[in-house]
């Protein structure tokens, strides 16, 4: 009975803090959720994306921090007076009730009418390509199928937010690539807003408006998939999204010294992590002005159709990836090459203590391959 | 689909700024946790209570000590009726295990059908009413009853047979074979057959293969089963009193006498209590053996007594 | 140890006398509950059906079979209302002493029927119970409890717990959520547990041997006398019927298993 299809979801402050452990497994995560947004909550496993999503679901108790759907504070509320969509991993298909009688089931709790009820069963199985399936039972349907019911029946009450657990999690990836165009194509045509969790980083960039990026029960970054993609905010975001080269070292007027070279970049003084994505690198190719340039030796070649994937060790010892579309179709392993990028390809992100051990086991120098390397490639 | 929800205002707004209520979950997890209340109710009432009572009944009866028990193994009729138990309910295990044994292999060795009427029909004592069971057994065993005459048809009878312990064994051996088979039956279904054909490959003789290899493999099964014949048999009421003889009573009739023609509560608790602590403790050691809780109770689920 | 022909044929021959041996006693009550004559001769000289008609028309008989199925049925509703909602309780949660509770439910089983018996006989009379139908109900409940626990309990263990969070998310009660998704789903344990609470309380002897008074007795009791006191075929009819009554009755428990295990 409004004039707008999707709610907005705000959470302020939101924290979640479980009996007994040490660190909050939320931590005051402020989220801002636009109208008809499809917002992805992206994150390793335990960095709090999922829990925020029961917190959003009201699955989960709310420890402290406000959760506004539109204009009002949901957090206290029981969850099945919240009137939203959830889809689960595990499908959670009544197994005692037919495909009809599952999608039935949240018009049955909202006490419509038989007939009203019967026309909106088979609208929502038609919107998910089930039409003639509604009196199978789950078991009796692929599990593709299984999670398109579960889609129809957390739909079909129309409410104004969808919230997606890992749904794709439990599928082999063919079926799993059809249900992203299912999902994306019910979320342009019923306009309501998504609320999305998954640890794969391509199906986000993939789906999503926007990425919240979860690490540690904090949200690391916000932002569109090419935001996060091409301006990573932090190194932890420029690893978990794609592959990077990530050079550690310290910045002193427009350069990064890392210990064995001075690498051109944009950004202010201190230590600093510059990343570099590998298509943006070039083997063999003149250099144009203010580039950087590192000379390594081709340690690996992997043919991967449309482009390679070069392993280089640089001269200091450390690795790097670089992802080649044709211009050094003749390098072979063994090979010295020059290897450069012009200064506006790469990104400079803030280091944390913690990143520090972390760029240390790689190297002397702070130079190396993202952990995002080979992830879904 | 349609926008239009004749439920959209249904997610009652909460009172903005409201200060926090409780968290209400953890409440109705209390309230849930109530609902096992009536039941415990219940058996403490009448099962706790009634058993600590005569627990209390027997230290107390007719005065204060331990009288009961130290007479327990003072009177020589106790004695004998304990001695006379142990040993029927040793007999009863022994005939169940050299029966049940061979009877489980079979059921290892046949096809997956007649694999279910074995099972099927080593259940049925379980299905069958207890008081019809043992009535059959007091007309099959009667003197012109069928088993006498079927032992006369082959020159064997008459023999005597209800009354007798060889009666009370019969009728008891026939309810307790499930408890044999079925954990004999697991076990035997554990064993990797090629441990055998490897000891015959390296030579062993059949028998030694079987006695070396395949029999300590199923031993825990047996044992288990065994165990369980044991402990059911000692605490059995109905079918030596009707099978047997007063003169041949076991433990249990013995503390019906007790308790219904003497009316000595203390004697009939401390033998209760001292039934229920062997109990206890040999059902611990089955435990113990096998570390299947639901072995024990769906086996006893069949409703024995 | 392959198993020989010879083996083989010896283990056959076993099955076939262990089977007999099973099944055949308790089939014998059959043909003599339909004898003609007064005694418990097998095989019966002459068939007729008078030991069905003094059963269903002599009143001690008569009594006792109503006596026992009233019972069996108030224990049956009583049983499975406490056993579920226990099992309802305890689903899933753990805490200090859960291991005792547990046994505590489990203990009417394990215990031997004769120290329970005199256990109950012993309170009831200071209690006025004895011979009384609200006696009989709650020994019976008793033993009856655990097969309800126990199969409720283990229905419940097949509910996945992220059912309850969907029906909340898609708008369910906790109470409509137990209505319309955990109870149908665990309906065919429950049901054992009930069928397995009738049985108990029909079919039990040795507590009922000490809660009965010479006013009230049930059928197991009542054959239970006949058996010691007189040669009274009638018996055989009661024992057919109490047969068929039981078997029939666990024949659904076996069914209702098989579906709800797909």
């Amino acid at each position: 009975m409004t004039d707008r299809a999707g709610a907005t979801i705000r959470a302020e402050a939101l924290t979640k803090r479980f009996p007994g452990a040490s660190a909050p497994a939320v931590d005051a995560v402020d989220l801002h959720v636009a109208a008809g947004e499809f917002m992805t909550l992206l994150g390793p496993s335990g960095s709090g994306k999922t829990t925020t999503l029961n917190m959003i679901a009201g699955f989960e108790e709310v420890t402290s921090g406000r959760i506004l759907l539109d204009d009002d504070d949901i957090a206290r509320l029981p969850a099945h007076r919240r009137n939203l969509g959830m889809v689960f991993q595990s499908y959670a298909l009544f197994p005692h009730m037919t495909a009809a009688q599952n999608v039935a089931f949240p018009l049955r709790q909202r006490k419509v009418g038989k007939a009203e009820t019967a026309r909106r069963v088979a609208e929502a199985l038609e919107l998910v390509h089930l039409g003639g399936h509604g009196d199978r039972l789950p078991s009796q349907l692929s599990g593709g199928q299984q999670q398109r019911v579960a889609l129809a029946r957390a739909v079909v009450f129309s409410p104004r937010a969808l919230l997606l657990d890992e749904p794709l999690g439990a599928l082999d990836k063919k079926l799993r690539e059809s249900l992203q165009l299912e999902i994306s194509r019910l979320h342009s045509e019923l306009g309501i807003t998504f609320v999305f969790v998954t640890h794969d980083q391509e199906e986000a960039l993939a789906l999503s408006d926007r990425i919240a990026v979860f690490r540690d029960g904090r949200i690391e970054q916000v932002g569109t998939p090419t935001e996060l993609y091409e301006t990573p905010a932090s190194r932890f975001v420029a690893t978990f999204l794609g592959d990077s080269n990530v050079f550690t070292g310290t910045v002193h007027g427009g350069l990064l010294d890392t210990g064995s070279a001075q690498l051109h970049c944009d950004g202010p003084d201190g230590p600093g992590c510059l990343v570099v994505r590998p298509e943006r690198l070039r083997i063999g190719a003149a250099p144009a002005d203010g580039a950087n340039r590192l000379s390594a030796t081709v340690s690996d070649v992997v043919y991967q159709g449309a482009f390679r994937r070069i392993l280089v060790r640089f001269d200091d010892g450390s690795t790097g990836l670089v992802r080649d579309a044709g211009d050094a179709a003749t390098t072979t392993r063994g090979d010295r090459v020059e290897v450069s990028w012009p200064a506006a390809a790469g990104v400079l992100v803030p280091e944390t203590a913690a990143e520090r051990v972390g760029a240390g086991v790689g190297s002397g120098s702070g130079v190396g391959v993202g952990a995002g390397v080979g992830v879904g490639a | 689909m349609t926008v239009t929800s004749p439920v959209a205002g249904a997610a009652a707004p909460a009172p903005p700024r409201a200060p926090d209520p409780p968290p209400g979950r953890r409440l109705a997890r209390r309230v849930s946790l109530l609902l096992a209340v009536p039941a415990l109710l219940v058996l403490l009432v009448f099962f706790v209570v009634p058993a600590l009572r005569l627990l209390w009944l027997s230290v107390t009866t007719p005065e204060p000590g331990f009288g009961n028990y130290t007479a327990l193994v003072a009177d020589d009729v106790t004695t004998t009726i304990v001695l006379r138990t142990l040993l029927m309910a040793a007999v009863v295990t022994v005939v169940c295990v050299l029966v049940a044994y061979p009877y489980a292999y079979l059921m290892t060795i046949v096809s997956g059908r007649w694999r279910g009427v074995l099972l099927a029909v080593v259940l049925v004592p379980f299905w069958t009413s207890l008081m019809a069971r043992t009535f059959a057994w007091v007309v099959l065993l009667q003197d012109n009853g069928v088993v006498n005459q079927v032992l006369g048809a082959v020159g064997l009878g008459p023999v005597r047979l209800l009354g007798t312990t060889a009666g009370v064994t019969l009728a008891m051996a026939q309810v307790m074979l499930p408890f044999v088979v079925l954990p004999v039956y697991t076990a035997m279904r554990g064993i990797d057959r090629r441990l055998v054909d490897a000891a015959l490959s390296l030579g062993a003789r059949p028998v030694t293969a079987f006695t070396r290899v395949y029999l300590p493999l199923s031993l825990p099964g047996v044992a288990a089963g065994a165990t369980l014949v044991m402990v059911l048999s000692l605490g059995f009421y109905v079918t030596p009193s009707l099978v047997g003889s007063p003169q041949q009573s076991m433990l249990a009739q013995f503390i019906s006498v007790q308790v219904n023609q003497l009316v000595d509560f203390g004697a009939a608790g401390a033998l209760a209590v001292t039934l229920l602590v062997v109990t206890l403790l040999l059902l611990g050691g089955v435990r113990m053996l096998t570390r299947t809780r639901g072995a024990t109770g769906s086996g006893i689920a069949g409703g024995l007594t | 140890m392959t198993g020989g022909p010879t083996l083989r044929r010896v283990l056959v021959g076993i099955g076939i006398l262990v089977g007999v041996w099973l099944v055949v006693p308790t089939l014998v009550v059959v043909p003599i509950s339909f004898s003609g004559e007064d005694s418990f001769a097998f095989p019966p000289s002459s068939w007729g059906l008078e030991h069905y008609a003094t059963f269903f028309t002599e009143s001690s008989w008569l009594t006792s079979l109503l006596v026992s199925l009233q019972i069996a049925l108030i224990v049956t509703v009583v049983a499975t209302l406490l056993g579920t909602a226990a099992a309802l309780a305890l689903d899933r949660t753990s805490f200090r002493g859960r291991g005792a509770l547990d046994g505590l439910f489990m203990a009417p089983l394990i215990i031997p029927g004769i120290v329970v018996a005199v256990a109950l006989y012993a309170a009831f009379l200071g209690w006025g119970l004895i011979g009384t139908p609200l006696g009989f109900v709650v020994a019976h409940t008793v033993l009856a409890l655990p097969f309800v626990v126990v199969n409720v309990a283990a229905a419940l263990q097949n509910v996945d717990p992220v059912l309850g969070r969907a029906a909340a998310g898609l708008g369910a009660s906790g109470w409509a959520t137990f209505r319309q998704v955990t109870l149908p789903i665990i309906r065919p344990g429950v049901l054992a547990g009930a069928l397995f609470a009738f049985v108990t309380s029909f079919d039990e002897v040795v507590v009922s041997l000490f809660v009965q008074s010479p006013q009230l007795q049930t059928l197991p009791v009542r054959m239970f006398t006949s058996v010691t006191n007189e040669v009274d075929p009638t018996i055989a009819a009661a024992s057919t019927v109490v047969l068929v009554v039981s078997t029939a009755l666990l024949g659904l428990v076996a069914l209702t298993r098989r579906k709800s295990t797909p």
